[in-house]
């Protein structure tokens, strides 16, 4: 649905602005015109995936889940990960991860927040302390627990979207701890909720549909699989193109603009009325 | 200026300037006000140009706002957004914040001017609130000022109100967010709250009115107060002469300084591009209220990190600094004491703000005028206050942070509040305590420093082999500053012509007791000469 309504809105604001535009430089010819096309391949193959896709199930890339990668999943938890989550995962002082799905272990490793560096309000985010290789061999051994959510197929990470869809889905679902601008934002007793920046769009929606640390779990009722690629669109969007006001101060809001105009507005003013007053020796 | 004598002698051969001037004046008169105006002196200290900033900001919003408003339009109607922001496409939007958008992104320059015109608008109201500072602690508010420090107290509150419905005319989230929290509040005053919020927003909020109608305020109305206060803010600095410190020649009854013209209006002209220099280099450096970013306003998201301005702050503060539980039912209505409290708490600290000259008046019964800025460390309790002042509002401000400070400096949101409530309570005492021993004892300093002189660092070696550090007196000049101050004593009680001592009169004696018990009094001529005669007389004698 989204997908239609982002195409039939596209079209004619894009027709009139190629048309308002200076003669010199239209057409194929215009500066947006790859931008555009490029837009528009991507809609239509990203629509023609889902469509082909049967829809809702995030289905994993065609990786070969094989025998051996379990094993060197398995052996590599037992190794790093079963002194609080058990043996075979069934939880010990960490929680069970039956059935938790292969995204939330490639979110909670990938990011680096587990292994856990210490007990704390939540997990925080360190350099992974594992390859991409071992991730997935973890991943691949706690899906082959139980059924849970999957790593998500790349179109639905690429930022290939709409991005006021995703940014009304954002600012209605995510902003309040989030912020709308994705800084992140405090949450009560010491817990917070992440910036988004340099988050990649796999672990974004991962995030979703895990609902790590104390994010809630948007499933795929909740949010559907394009909505969520949206929202990921919006945030790539916000990433990549810096704020044409200039330096964004953050996008912390008043707080960072306040401390600005006192700091460095009026400390400069106070210098120069300083300066004006000064007597010549 | 001497045209009047000129005219009948002057041959042909006048310069262009000198006609150009007559004929100006022969039809205006107005030789006669530059005259007195161009020859007034206007003392020099950086602290005196404060005002002026807040001035020269104020015509910057003036420049930029018209502007704005050529493009602006308030109107809560629906359209679908069709500008250049792409994640806006088509997302459904009042007409104020689709303008404000095509302001931001569609009109030539709009962009600068918008944030010209917000960062402008911070500045005036962090300049009038350092401006009020200054003429707090150096006492420019005694007699005969009072009334100007109640017109400028009165700007201070109107530029608040200019800004906080500036912030709410985009109708973005952060706006909405903004006007959601003033309906709260104003829905927590108990009889006429509900009643006052339906007749503000036209019904239910945000209904569709609200836009239109503090655009109205926000252009028209709180725009010509402000001005009109201004004129009579400035009238009153030119009728009153401005405040001097003390200084030799510097008398209750004179002004010293350059005069108006030509060297202070140099100065002040330059100052003022200047001023409009910096605002225009932090307009065109740093993003301000980024409406793409919060989106059109709706009423069921909040974003994380919503904050008012920074003159609002202290109100949110105060909200936030409640404790849980506050509200209660009781007679079949609902009691909002988390709202009531910080809106009587911040009513009281107004008041005291506006009254303070007034207050000092009375504990003090001087009813002589004074044009001799304090120092303030010659007002100890004065400066205390002040200075308790200062940190309450600071808690407050604080407070409307506390997410940021939570997140931004690794600590929990309750730590951060209760840390908060303790500095809005204690802050101010402690303050107080630690603001009037710093000023006695830099009065102390003051003092030894007239009676013995700074210390020159020069060691030398008695011929008894004792060594001494040789004090260097002062020059007559810097004694002059460090002495000229006045200092008053407690009231005593004294029964009037009834011979009766009222409760008032009681009550005036121990506030009196409390500003004015400890106390460093100037030194006196006797006290001078005697330590200059005894220093010279121990040196001789002891050291001799």
């Amino acid at each position: 649905m989204s997908l239609d309504r982002s195409v039939t809105n596209s079209m004619p604001a894009n027709r009139k602005k190629l048309m308002n535009r200076s003669k010199r430089r239209t057409g194929r010819r215009h500066p947006l015109a790859t931008v555009a096309l490029l837009a528009l391949g991507l809609v239509f193959t990203g629509g023609a995936y889902a469509a082909l896709s049967s829809g809702s199930v995030a289905q994993a890339e065609a990786e070969p889940t094989s025998q051996e990668t379990i094993e060197e999943g398995k052996k590599l938890f037992q190794a790093n990960c079963a002194t609080c989550h058990g043996l075979d995962a069934q939880g010990n002082n960490g929680p069970s991860l039956i059935g938790v799905g292969a995204a939330s272990v490639d979110f909670q490793v990938g990011t680096g927040r587990m292994p856990m560096q210490m007990q704390g309000p939540q997990a925080q985010v360190k350099p992974p302390q594992f390859t991409d290789e071992q991730v997935k061999q973890l991943a691949y051994y706690v899906a082959s627990l139980g059924p849970g959510p999957d790593i998500p197929a790349d179109h639905l990470v690429n930022g290939g979207g709409d991005a006021a869809n995703g940014a009304e889905l954002f600012r209605i679902n995510c902003a309040m701890c989030h912020n709308v601008a994705g800084a992140g934002g405090a949450l009560t007793e010491g817990k917070f909720a992440p910036a988004l920046t340099g988050v990649s769009g796999v672990h974004i929606y991962e995030a979703m549909v895990t609902g790590p640390q104390n994010m809630p779990v948007f499933n795929d009722l909740n949010i559907s699989p394009e909505d969520k690629r949206d929202i990921i669109t919006y945030l790539k969007y916000v990433q990549d193109n810096r704020s044409p006001g200039g330096f964004e101060l953050g996008s912390l809001g008043p707080v960072a603009e306040g401390l600005l105009i006192w700091i460095f507005g009026l400390g400069s003013i106070v210098a120069i009325t300083v300066w004006i007053t000064a007597k010549s020796n | 200026m001497s045209t009047a004598t000129t005219r009948s002698t002057a041959p042909e051969k006048r310069s262009f300037t000198a006609a150009a001037s007559e004929y100006v004046n022969d039809r205006t008169g107005i030789a006669v006000a530059i005259k007195g105006l161009g020859r007034k002196a206007f003392p020099d200290h950086w602290s005196f140009l404060l005002g002026e900033v807040a001035l020269f900001s104020f015509v910057v919003v003036l420049v930029s706002g018209t502007f704005l408003t050529f493009f602006f339009q308030a109107s809560m109607a629906e359209v679908e957004y069709d500008g250049s922001y792409v994640p806006l496409k088509g997302v459904e939007m009042s007409v104020a914040m689709a303008s404000t958008l095509d302001i931001s992104f569609d009109i030539r320059g709009g962009l600068f001017v918008r944030q010209m015109h917000h960062w402008a608008a911070l500045l005036f109201v962090a300049a009038i609130g350092l401006h009020m500072l200054r003429v707090f602690f150096t006492g420019a508010f005694r007699k005969p000022r009072e009334i100007n420090w109640v017109f400028g107290f009165l700007l201070f509150v109107l530029a608040m109100a200019e800004g906080f419905t500036g912030y709410s005319l985009p109708d973005d989230l952060l706006s909405g967010n903004g006007l959601r929290i003033i309906d709260g509040m104003v829905k927590g005053i108990p009889l006429i709250g509900t009643w006052t919020s339906f007749l503000l927003f036209g019904g239910e909020f945000p209904g569709t009115a609200i836009v239109g109608r503090l655009y109205t305020l926000h252009i028209l109305l709180l725009p010509a107060l402000v001005v009109a206060l201004i004129a009579v803010h400035v009238g009153y600095v030119f009728i009153h002469k401005h405040t001097q410190f003390a200084g030799p020649g510097r008398q209750p009854t004179n002004s010293v300084g350059p005069p108006i013209l030509p060297i202070y209006a140099a100065k002040a002209g330059g100052f003022m591009f200047i001023i409009w220099g910096v605002i225009s280099l932090i307009a065109a450096m740093f993003t301000i209220n980024p409406i793409w970013n919060y989106g059109p306003y709706d009423p069921s998201p909040v974003s994380a990190g919503t904050q008012p301005d920074w003159y609002i702050g202290f109100a949110d503060g105060a909200l936030r600094l409640i404790p849980p539980g506050w509200e209660f039912v009781w007679l079949d209505r609902t009691w909002s004491f988390n709202i009531l409290v910080p809106l009587i708490a911040i009513g009281i600290f107004l008041v005291l703000v506006v009254g303070y000259p007034f207050i000092e008046a009375w504990v003090k019964g001087d009813k002589r005028e004074h044009h001799i800025a304090d120092r303030p460390r010659n007002a100890p309790i004065r400066t205390a206050i002040g200075a308790a002042g200062v940190t309450f509002y600071a808690g407050l401000w604080a407070a409307a942070s506390s997410d940021l400070l939570a997140t931004h400096f690794s600590l929990t949101m309750e730590g951060v509040i209760n840390a908060l409530q303790a500095t809005v309570i204690l802050g101010p005492i402690i303050a107080y305590f630690i603001t009037k021993r710093v000023c006695i004892a830099l009065q102390k300093k003051d003092r030894e420093i007239v009676l013995h002189g700074y210390e020159s660092g020069r060691i030398v070696k008695l011929p008894g082999g004792e060594f001494i550090e040789v004090h260097q007196p002062l020059d007559e000049y810097d004694r002059w500053r460090l002495v000229s101050f006045e200092s008053y004593e407690p009231l005593m009680i004294r029964p009037d012509a009834r011979g009766k001592i009222t409760a008032g009169q009681r009550l005036r004696a121990s506030v009196s007791r409390w500003f004015f018990e400890d106390r460093i009094a100037p030194v006196t001529r006797g006290e001078l000469e005697a330590a200059h005669s005894s220093h010279h007389a121990e040196v001789d004698t002891t050291h001799g």
